[in-house]
């Protein structure tokens, strides 16, 4: 049963298990354990980020590709349901038709931008998304009639998700939010899982040991790349959906800026490239880094993060989860 | 060998293009001239970069490091020599502003070099580690600026003899573009002049083309490698005191902006090509400009398309280096 459910892929050391079995736990009953407006909020920025490393590590971890578009498509998905909420107006239904819209477009984006760059060489890739993804970030904030600019948007979220919302004591609507939150994120993770201890996932894996002997065995590597551009790009834009239910307020400085990409950069490396776990753990080291480190290290701490994930590249390539697997 | 122009022919043809959407001869030629200064500080920024990726196939995402780097040192040379730099004289001036510059060239040089050796060094020949390692550099240098300079931004006035326009009849011309465009040319000059006219300049172009063949000659590919690091970082820094004169405001955040218009130049130019980098940076600046002029909201995304309408044409860029 846990075996299936994990794809065959187990924590492989006792130290793992137990940190991923207290950050799962500690998650499951985040609303209970550390009651508290703000401490909901980290929890549920943990389960977002959690996704959202995923899905990267998949790109950078499993096919040896850099992408600097992750956030836009995160942020995609959060400016689909954003603009659906504020437009058609609080409902489930402009929760779907925004999800849906979001996903749509972030996949075929993603298929053009890998179609067009991995093409010629994945250094290219790099660069054109950085370029693209500067440019959405410039577009976001002009278009402000739709995405309302610089400020963002603010918008009303369906009734059941409101605090105001109180099915039975001590439970209300921000509780079933996060349950929310909480249950798609654990449902994504697992699907990534799958995807990469699939067929699928071992070809990405060849190609980023060996690009030339996976193309010499017959797998077109651009259309591997590209698809696994896709499946990332529509997770990272699933996760900002979430994220826009969540927060209920989106603007580009939460859900596009290049702080934002920095942030699942040293996630993955930090936590271990190549594992799904590695992303899970790097997400609830950086999210908590940001919310509490601040106030016992300054604020120089992404400078301490910037000097360990150097390190991380050098000495220890798979990072936390590498560590603990090795003992 | 063949010359191919077709590349340097889009020049005069964006111009031409540009000219009747423009409607007015004066907004077209100070357009044209502000297209043609932001190009060549784009190119100054830029040439680096690209020379490194064709000699060592190294690509440097912490360039934009050395940009800040520049603009900020000169900033700070410039605003301790504010008197001079408000003097009604063009020599006090001049006195104020080269040794800003120079100042900005040693210090973004120096810290390539230091770069060079503890970031890029171990990383060679494998592309992921590099643009990650590179990227972990950038950030540790952005948080380093603003530990030295603080989190706010620097305003800089420039000084007096480069304030103002010549006017030309109705036309006005930004003297600072002039200055800029003059540098620049200076700049492409000795590169060209060099690359072309001297024996380091044959052995970088020889390294380019084939480094395998060059070591087997007996040069030391890596100590030139190190020079053309060190020469292109303290370009960048020339680049970046320039760009943070011509935006009249220095931020801990000009590196990040500006990258991304040298990558696009780059690509469009063919990775490892300076005459590519020119012709891609020029196009890159009057493209920027016209098109701003035109419909300020997409000004950014033109440059995206030029540069997607260009890989159509040639997916290698410009002009393609023949190795890779």
């Amino acid at each position: 049963m846990l075996r299936a459910l994990l794809s065959d892929d187990l924590p492989r050391s006792r130290w793992l298990a137990i940190v991923l079995l207290v950050i799962l736990l500690g998650l499951a009953f985040a609303p209970f354990l550390f009651p508290g407006a703000k401490s909901l909020n980290v929890a549920a920025k943990i389960c977002v980020f959690i996704v959202l490393a995923a899905s990267f590590d998949l790109l950078l971890g499993y096919t040896g590709i850099v992408s600097f578009a992750h956030t836009m498509f995160f942020g995609i998905g959060a400016y689909g349901v954003a603009i659906a909420l504020t437009r058609l107006g609080a409902g489930w239904d402009s929760v779907a038709l925004g999800v849906a819209g979001g996903l749509a477009l972030a996949i075929v984006l993603a298929a053009l931008i890998g179609l067009f760059s991995l093409r010629v060489r994945t250094i290219f890739f790099a660069m054109i998304t950085l370029a693209v993804a500067s440019a959405f970030l410039i577009l976001a904030s002009q278009l402000s009639d739709l995405t309302g600019g610089e400020d963002g948007l603010n918008y009303r979220l369906p009734l059941a998700l409101r605090a105001s919302f109180r099915p039975f004591d001590g439970v209300n609507g921000r509780v079933l939010d996060y349950y929310l939150v909480y249950v798609v994120s654990l449902a994504l993770v697992l699907m990534l899982l799958r995807i990469v201890n699939s067929p699928f996932g071992s070809v990405l894996m060849a190609i980023r040991e060996n690009p030339f002997r996976a193309e010499a065995i017959g797998y077109r590597t651009v259309v591997y790349r590209t698809l696994a551009s896709c499946i990332a790009a529509a997770t990272a834009a699933l996760a900002g959906a979430l994220l826009a239910l969540w927060s209920s307020q989106t603007n580009p400085d939460t859900t596009l800026s290049f702080d934002i990409m920095v942030d699942i950069l040293l996630m993955v490396v930090i936590g271990g490239m190549g594992t799904m776990y590695g992303a899970a753990i790097g997400a609830v080291l950086l999210v908590l880094a940001q919310n509490y480190l601040q106030a016992l290290v300054g604020d120089r701490w992404l400078l301490w993060l910037g000097v360990a994930f150097i390190l991380c590249v050098y000495f220890f390539p798979t990072g936390i989860v590498g560590r603990l697997r090795r003992r | 060998m063949k010359r191919d122009w077709i590349p340097l022919l889009l020049i005069p043809l964006l111009g031409v293009a540009a000219f009747p959407l423009v409607g007015s001869p004066a907004s077209w030629v100070t357009l044209t001239v502000a297209g043609l200064a932001m190009g060549l500080m784009i190119f100054v920024m830029a040439s680096g970069l690209t020379l490194t990726f064709g000699l060592m196939d190294v690509l440097n995402f912490g360039h934009g490091a050395f940009i800040a780097v520049g603009a900020f040192v000169a900033a700070t040379v410039m605003l301790a020599l504010g008197a001079w730099m408000q003097a009604d004289s063009i020599w006090l001036n001049l006195a104020a502003f080269l040794p800003a510059i120079l100042a900005a060239m040693v210090v973004s040089g120096a810290l390539g070099l230091v770069f060079e050796r503890v970031i890029v060094q171990p990383v060679y020949g494998q592309h992921l580690k590099q643009i990650l390692v590179t990227t972990g550099g950038l950030i540790v240098a952005e948080q380093l600026l603003k530990l030295v300079w603080g989190p706010d931004q620097i305003t800089l006035a420039r000084p007096t003899a480069l304030r103002g326009a010549f006017l030309i009849g109705d036309i006005a011309i930004e003297k600072y573009r002039l200055l800029a465009v003059v540098i620049g040319l200076l700049v492409f000059a000795a590169l060209a002049l060099t690359l072309s006219r001297t024996r380091i300049g044959l052995l970088i172009r020889a390294g380019v083309e084939n480094g395998e063949m060059v070591e087997a000659l007996g040069y030391r590919i890596r100590r030139l490698f190190v020079g053309v690091f060190v020469v292109g970082s303290a370009l960048a820094g020339l680049g970046g005191a320039m760009w943070g004169l011509y935006q009249e405001t220095v931020t801990a955040g000009i590196g990040a902006q500006v990258i991304v218009l040298v990558f696009i130049v780059i690509i469009i130019g063919g990775l490892g090509s300076v005459g590519g980098c020119f012709v891609g940076a020029l196009l890159v600046g009057l493209t920027a400009n016209y098109i701003g002029f035109l419909a300020p909201k997409v000004a950014l995304g033109s440059n995206i398309l030029l540069m997607a309408l260009i890989l159509l044409w040639r997916p290698q860029g410009l002009y393609p280096v023949a190795k890779r």
